[in-house]
């Protein structure tokens, strides 16, 4: 079992299937059902996206979490791209809104376990999601 | 009073970094000279531990044969925890072993007691041994305890974390005969939900139906709601994300049974229900069901005359 | 990577791959929209049976494909997206509402039969 971290540098698009690949080999390493798989490649995938579309580069890290009772997955997108100006609005979850060119952030959170997120205009932006192996 | 360097898992005391890194070199070689000794008296430690064992009768679920053998990779696997210091490998074999004794009935107390024997038992040759140096006696024991006793931790923890997931998974396998999709005629499922529905249930519900449509290629799905009683926002949302994931795959979905409580919850949350197809009960459902996939239901004479 | 499309009387075929580029995908459209303008297709099917994600983009850009296919008089039909995907599409919000879906090529055919069987 591999300690440590995995990077993948996120530079153009091309960059996102590898990430979301990785993503998805790390979580059939840990566990994770195929479907949980899916949803965590998608949450990768949306992030990346983010990154490319905002941010023109930034990174995917993908880390393997491990406590007293179980094991989980957790993906940090960052990069250091113009920031969101309103992350409330950003957040805002209407569970109507579909395909719209905003962000995806309500969608990524649906589909992970937990959610964190910093960003300030100028200072680049961080989302961290985690989910956890029943 | 001398100082001392505590290793593992104790409290930790501030010390000279100096002093600590000459304190563990003294450790290791202690450890060294004690792994010599593990490795040297093996089988006669091991067949005292295995006597021991039967005496306080643990692990009565497994034969002779097999206790002996485990003992042995046990033994191994402390004897190697203890000399490289490094407990991965030790807590990967703790996995595997629970996984093979929990199907056999084997419980937690028998496994921690067994590790305690050991350490026990390896305890007192150490006694034996160095008898005659008391000084000695204690800078092994020093080295010795808090070794042990991450050991004895690694392996109860690995065996309870097996177990918990294999009660996870049996609830997971609970929960999946729960909630059967019927189906009832060609291209037609059905899905009667019943009681109370959590967010957990509710997902697996909804890998369940849309694995269902898939295998069974259907074209209509009829999810009766009858029998539940309430449904909060958040189960609601599944039920509205079931229906588009199920036209993702080619099928219409008819909610027969809702209340009109949880016909407000929908409205509540955006619900277009003149959007969703909808009928007040499960035999209406099945017969929209019918007209769209083109059945026609035509009765039989009377059989009463 | 292209992506290879078929000619099924009428209608066109496109099967795409699991790991599509944006580039692929952009060639797609104008690729379908061309062809349905050269062979005067009625319809054209989507199979996304390889997908094994649908993020945001994707699903826009199957929108805007069936868009400009149906400017041009034509029907598309998405088959093929696996019960996960479909799982994890609509937790994101992506549901593809304007564009019609089937199970799998058959269904996606029968569909296309169907609506333009007066046609004949």
């Amino acid at each position: 079992m591999s300690a440590g971290e995995i990077r993948v540098a996120i530079n153009s698009d091309q960059d996102i299937v590898g990430a979301r690949q990785r993503g998805r080999t790390l979580a059939a390493e840990l566990g994770f059902s195929s479907s949980d798989a899916t949803l965590i490649a998608t949450a990768i995938s949306e992030l990346a996206r983010n990154i490319v579309s905002y941010a023109r580069k930034g990174e995917i890290k993908l880390q393997k979490m491990e406590n007293s009772a179980r094991q989980g997955i957790m993906v940090t997108a960052s990069d250091d791209g113009p920031g969101i100006p309103d992350v409330r609005q950003a957040l805002r979850d209407g569970f109507s809104t579909s395909g719209s060119f905003g962000l995806g952030l309500p969608g990524v959170r649906r589909l992970m376990d937990e959610f964190e997120i910093a960003s300030r205009p100028g200072d680049g932006t961080t989302v961290t999601v985690k989910k956890w192996r029943p | 009073m001398a100082k001392r360097a505590i290793i593992g898992n104790g409290p930790h005391v501030a010390i000279d970094p100096t002093v600590q890194m000459a304190q563990n070199e003294a450790t290791s070689e202690l450890l060294r000279e004690l792994v010599a000794h593990l490795r040297q008296n093996r089988t006669q430690l091991r067949e005292e531990w295995v006597q021991r064992i039967s005496e306080t009768r643990l692990l009565t679920a497994m034969t002779k044969e097999e206790i002996f053998a485990e003992a042995t990779s046990v033994y191994d696997s402390y004897v190697e925890a203890l000399e490289t210091e490094t407990f991965e490998a030790l807590q990967a074999y703790a996995q595997n072993l629970s996984e093979r004794i929990i199907p056999r009935g084997v419980e937690t107390h028998e496994v921690v007691g067994i590790v305690l024997l050991l350490r026990d038992v390896l305890a007192r040759s150490l006694f034996a041994k160095y008898q005659a140096d008391f000084r000695k006696l204690n800078r092994i024991l020093d080295a010795y305890e808090p070794a042990a006793n991450r050991i004895a931790n690694t392996v109860a923890v690995g065996f309870v974390q097996e177990r918990e997931r294999t009660i996870r998974q049996q609830q997971e396998a609970i929960r999946e005969l729960s909630t059967p999709v019927l189906q009832v005629r060609e291209r037609l499922l059905i899905l009667p939900i019943i009681g109370v529905i959590d967010p957990q249930r509710a997902r697996q519900l909804t890998e369940q139906l849309l694995r269902g449509i898939r295998t069974n290629r259907a074209k209509v799905v009829v999810i009766d709601i009858t029998g539940v009683a309430a449904m909060d926002v958040t189960v609601a949302n599944h039920l509205v994300q079931t229906v588009e994931a199920s036209r993702l795959l080619g099928a219409t979905v008819i909610v027969t049974g809702l209340s009109p409580e949880i016909a407000q919850t929908l409205v509540t949350i955006g619900v277009d229900l003149g959007k969703m197809n909808t009928v007040g009960d499960l035999q209406g459902g099945i017969e929209q069901a019918e007209r769209l996939l083109g059945y026609k239901v035509v009765p039989l004479s009377d059989p009463r005359q | 990577m292209e992506v290879p499309v078929l000619k099924q009387g009428k209608f066109l075929i496109a099967t795409i791959q699991a790991a599509l580029s944006d580039a692929d995908l952009e060639n797609l459209r104008r690729g379908l929209v061309q062809q349905v303008v050269r062979f005067r297709s009625l319809g054209v099917i989507v199979d996304v049976t390889s997908m094994d994600v649908m993020d945001s983009f994707a699903s826009r850009t199957l929108r805007e494909i069936a868009h400009m296919i149906r400017l041009r008089g034509a029907e598309t039909v998405i088959v093929g997206i696996q019960p996960e995907v479909a799982f994890a599409m609509v937790q994101l919000g992506l549901t593809l509402e304007d564009v019609a879906t089937a199970l799998d090529l058959e269904e996606g055919l029968a569909y296309l039969n169907t609506k333009f069987k007066s046609l004949d």
